[in-house]
């Protein structure tokens, strides 16, 4: 990133994520060219449980440990660590070697994470405003000087030891201002940056001339003043988004985009972009699709949630047809590439999300909105001020000007600078303790104005892991049984199933024997000579039920277990919280009619659809939009991107996938939902508090224009405005709770 | 009056320190990690003395 992009001018941009959320679903070009390219010599890993001193010694001694490390170093604030390595050594034997330490670490794309460029940005900004802050500090030391009494030859040596502190100072200070009015004033527009670019630089000239004049007035300290004041404002803006844009960054990095290819029988590892029609790849357990394919070998059960709510996995085997994003459950799968790239399900959701990205109105924040008549207003003051002045005098164009300068700087935005970006980095603060990362400037903004909820079932109400629920309707032998049969797999039915009959205190059977996993089919096994199987209705030869279920089969008799999907900590709390709050609550899956009318029942929510399609979810957004309604969308699978891009605002769950967190705008960290309602009363708050700091800043700038205009504001009018309506728009956004 | 001959330049030079000491820590990246660098005067790896080139 250059450092241009870093300052829009006042205005929130998407905020340096992937250029769209249709950019994100497919692996990003650059994260390719960075595979492709080879790991130079870092490699950087995520550690998300580091916390401490002993940390850092623990983590720090364990990787130098290793042969071929160099250097290593734990960045505790972002909890990565960067490590320095000799050619050859790999990533994997450097997490296996932390998770003997007992930490938890993953790879992350050191490509996608352009740490280092964000850091340079801020670092740049930081600079700016060091420099700043020391000249207004020099410089209002001898503007003090000069108020209280300094005359003659004592006044013109302070202005003069005053202008070679302050012109340097808003050159180098002011350059972001200078440049995002120029950029603005090229694409023909406005800007908040074109004031205050003018106020300072005909301060600063003004001065600059009433001192080789020896005259009384020279706004030094204000132009450096002002540059420092929205320098603040900037930098705390640009930091806001940077903490959110490289936690989110991690989340994107850690999907390294790779696929197992089978060539002449032996595996080779592939970028995901580099598999070629009729490739044939090898699947894994607990692997995603990297592709759209036809199974040519094995047999598995694949998980559809991701794609489509469903939450009974489906069973798959030779000739049959699966579609990138899909995850393989028990067997190992060979399948060969039917659509890569741009024609694979994936890109056609990719498609889908552009086309709710594009249908969605641009969102004009308060700020833009605010700068949008004010800078004209500011423009028309000013001039009409010097046009008076100069028809009232006579033609005095030294008095004239001297009036349109205060003008300009009594009316500059101090206070509105830091009116969004104080009140927006204290919410983030507060939202990222309560587990909320709020990725984009405005959905803050956004998410005080939402009126309805529309939310998904599968991963984001729910867990999207079952647990059993009926051990109570069986006999304790043959839930051992079935227990039994079920370590021997590591379906997720199976191995819920083990764990909760230990969990329940009844230990599996011992004397089965024989115990083999039939992939795509279930578990069997011998027990007292007689043959016993767990697993689908038909293979089993039970009827199947139309919940989630797994069947035993013992002797002649056949058992159902049922599964229900875990409700996620606090959905309760929050849908209720909602209701109370007289909102209306949607719920839409992909899932069957009967699961979801079971949730809705529980959660006590009127209003669901099941059965919906990427395009139903988006139809229903899109339907309610159009009704005038805000819309807040809570999702996590790839057949909720298209809906959470094109709803008003929309969070997802950290555990979500990639793309859907690339198309929300807030990702939930924790596994708790309840935050949401306070995220809800924050942004409410947030928006109060910016709405109250306009209002102070205005309230100052009706008091002082009147004296700016009337020629009766001095320096010291100007200082004290100034810092005076800052400090109170800073302080009141503390006041958050 | 005199006095201010020398004060200016001791008020400048000493706000100068102060800015040529924040730049620096800028350049050496000191602010990267604050919460690591917090942590870090904890730690018992160099209690007698940091390693020497010497040893």
């Amino acid at each position: 990133m250059t450092l241009q992009p870093a300052f829009p001018s006042t205005s929130y941009e998407a905020g340096g994520m992937a250029a769209c959320p249709a950019c994100a679903v497919a692996p990003s070009a650059q994260s390719i060219a960075a595979l492709a390219a080879g790991r130079g010599g870092n490699i950087m890993l995520s550690l998300p449980a580091a916390h401490c001193a002993a940390c850092i010694s623990a983590v720090e001694s364990a990787l130098m440990g290793q042969a071929g490390v160099k250097a290593a170093r734990l960045n505790l604030t972002q909890r990565r660590v960067l490590i320095e390595t000799e050619a050859g050594v790999e990533p994997a034997s450097l997490i296996a070697a932390l998770s003997r330490a007992a930490y938890e670490a993953h790879e992350l794309d050191a490509g996608l994470l352009s740490s280092t460029e964000t850091g340079r940005a801020s670092g740049d900004l930081a600079m700016r405003l060091g420099v700043a802050f020391f000249s207004m500090m020099n410089v209002m030391l001898l503007s003090v000087a000069v108020w209280s009494g300094g005359d003659g030859a004592t006044r013109d040596m302070f202005h003069w030891i005053s202008a070679l502190i302050a012109i340097p100072t808003v050159a180098f200070s002011g350059r972001p201002f200078f440049a995002s009015a120029a950029r603005s004033l090229r694409a023909g527009r406005l800007g908040m940056d074109v004031p205050i670019s003018l106020a300072l630089i005909l301060a600063t000239s003004i001065s600059l001339y009433e001192t080789t004049q020896g005259g009384h007035h020279a706004y030094f300290d204000a132009a450096v003043m002002l540059c420092f004041f929205l320098l603040l404002g900037r930098y705390l803006d640009h930091r806001t988004r940077a903490i959110a844009r490289s936690a989110a960054e991690e989340l994107a990095a850690l999907e390294v985009p790779r696929a197992t290819v089978l060539v002449g029988g032996v595996e080779i590892t592939r970028p995901t972009s580099e598999v070629a029609l009729g490739d044939t790849l090898r699947v894994r357990p607990g692997g995603r699709m990297p592709v759209d394919g036809v199974i040519v070998a094995g047999t598995s059960e694949i998980d559809r949630s991701m794609l489509t709510g469903e939450s009974l996995p489906a069973f798959a085997g030779v000739g049959g047809a699966v579609l990138a994003g899909e995850v393989n459950l028990t067997g190992p799968l060979d399948i060969r590439a039917t659509a890569i790239g741009r024609d694979s399900a994936l890109h056609r959701m990719a498609d889908l999300v552009s086309i709710a990205e594009n249908a969605k109105t641009r969102y004009t924040s308060l700020a833009e909105r605010a700068a949008s008549w004010y800078s004209p207003l500011v423009h028309i003051l000013s001039f009409s001020a010097f046009g008076f002045w100069l028809w009232q005098t006579g033609g005095d164009v030294r008095f004239a000007i001297n009036i349109s300068a205060a003008v300009l700087i009594i009316t500059c935005p101090c206070a509105l600078g830091l009116a969004v970006p104080a009140v927006v980095t204290s919410a983030s603060g507060k939202l990222f303790r309560l587990g909320l990362l709020i990725k984009n400037g405005t959905a803050l903004e956004r998410l005080a104005e939402v009126d309805t909820f529309v939310l998904d079932k599968t991963g984001t109400l729910t867990m999207g892991a079952p647990t059993p629920v009926n051990f109570a309707s069986h006999p304790a032998h043959l839930v051992a049984l079935a227990a039994a049969l079920a370590q021997g797999s590591s379906h997720p039915l199976s191995q819920s199933l083990a764990a909760a009959a230990l969990a329940a205190g009844i230990p599996p059977q011992l004397d089965v024997t024989e115990i083999t996993e039939i992939a795509g089919y279930g578990v069997q096994g011998i027990c007292l000579g007689r043959t016993l199987r767990l697993g689908r209705a038909a293979w089993v030869g039970a009827d199947p039920l139309d919940i989630t279920a797994t069947y035993l089969r013992w002797g002649e008799q056949t058992h159902a277990f049922a599964f229900e999907d875990r409700l996620r900590t606090g959905a309760q709390a929050a849908v209720d919280a909602f209701a109370a709050m007289g909102k209306a609550v949607y719920l839409i899956s992909g899932d069957t009619a009967g699961p979801v009318a079971a949730l809705s029942g529980r959660l006590g929510i009127a209003n669901f659809t099941a059965s919906a399609l990427p395009e139903d979810k988006l139809r229903l957004i899109a339907d309610l939009s159009a009704g005038g309604h805000r819309v807040l969308m809570v999702g996590d699978g790839l057949n909720d991107t298209a809906a959470l891009a094109g709803a008003h605002v929309s969070i997802s769950p950290a555990s979500a996938l990639d793309a859907a967190r690339v198309a929300s705008d807030i990702v939930l960290l924790g596994a708790d939902m309840a935050p949401i309602a306070d995220a809800m009363r924050i942004a409410g708050q947030a928006r109060r508090r910016i709405l109250e700091n306009f209002g102070l800043s205005a309230a100052y700038n009706i008091i002082a224009v009147p004296l700016a205009l009337s020629g009766l504001a001095t320096p010291l009018a100007a200082a004290l405005a100034m810092s005076l309506s800052s400090i109170t728009v800073s302080l009141n956004a503390l006041r958050l709770k | 009056m005199n006095i201010l001959v020398y004060l200016i330049p001791i008020s400048l030079l000493l706000g100068g320190f102060g800015l040529g000491f924040f730049l620096w820590s800028m350049k050496t990246r000191q602010f990267d990690d604050p919460d690591g660098s917090a942590a870090r005067i904890l730690r018992k790896d160099w209690d007698d003395k940091p390693p020497s080139p010497l040893d």
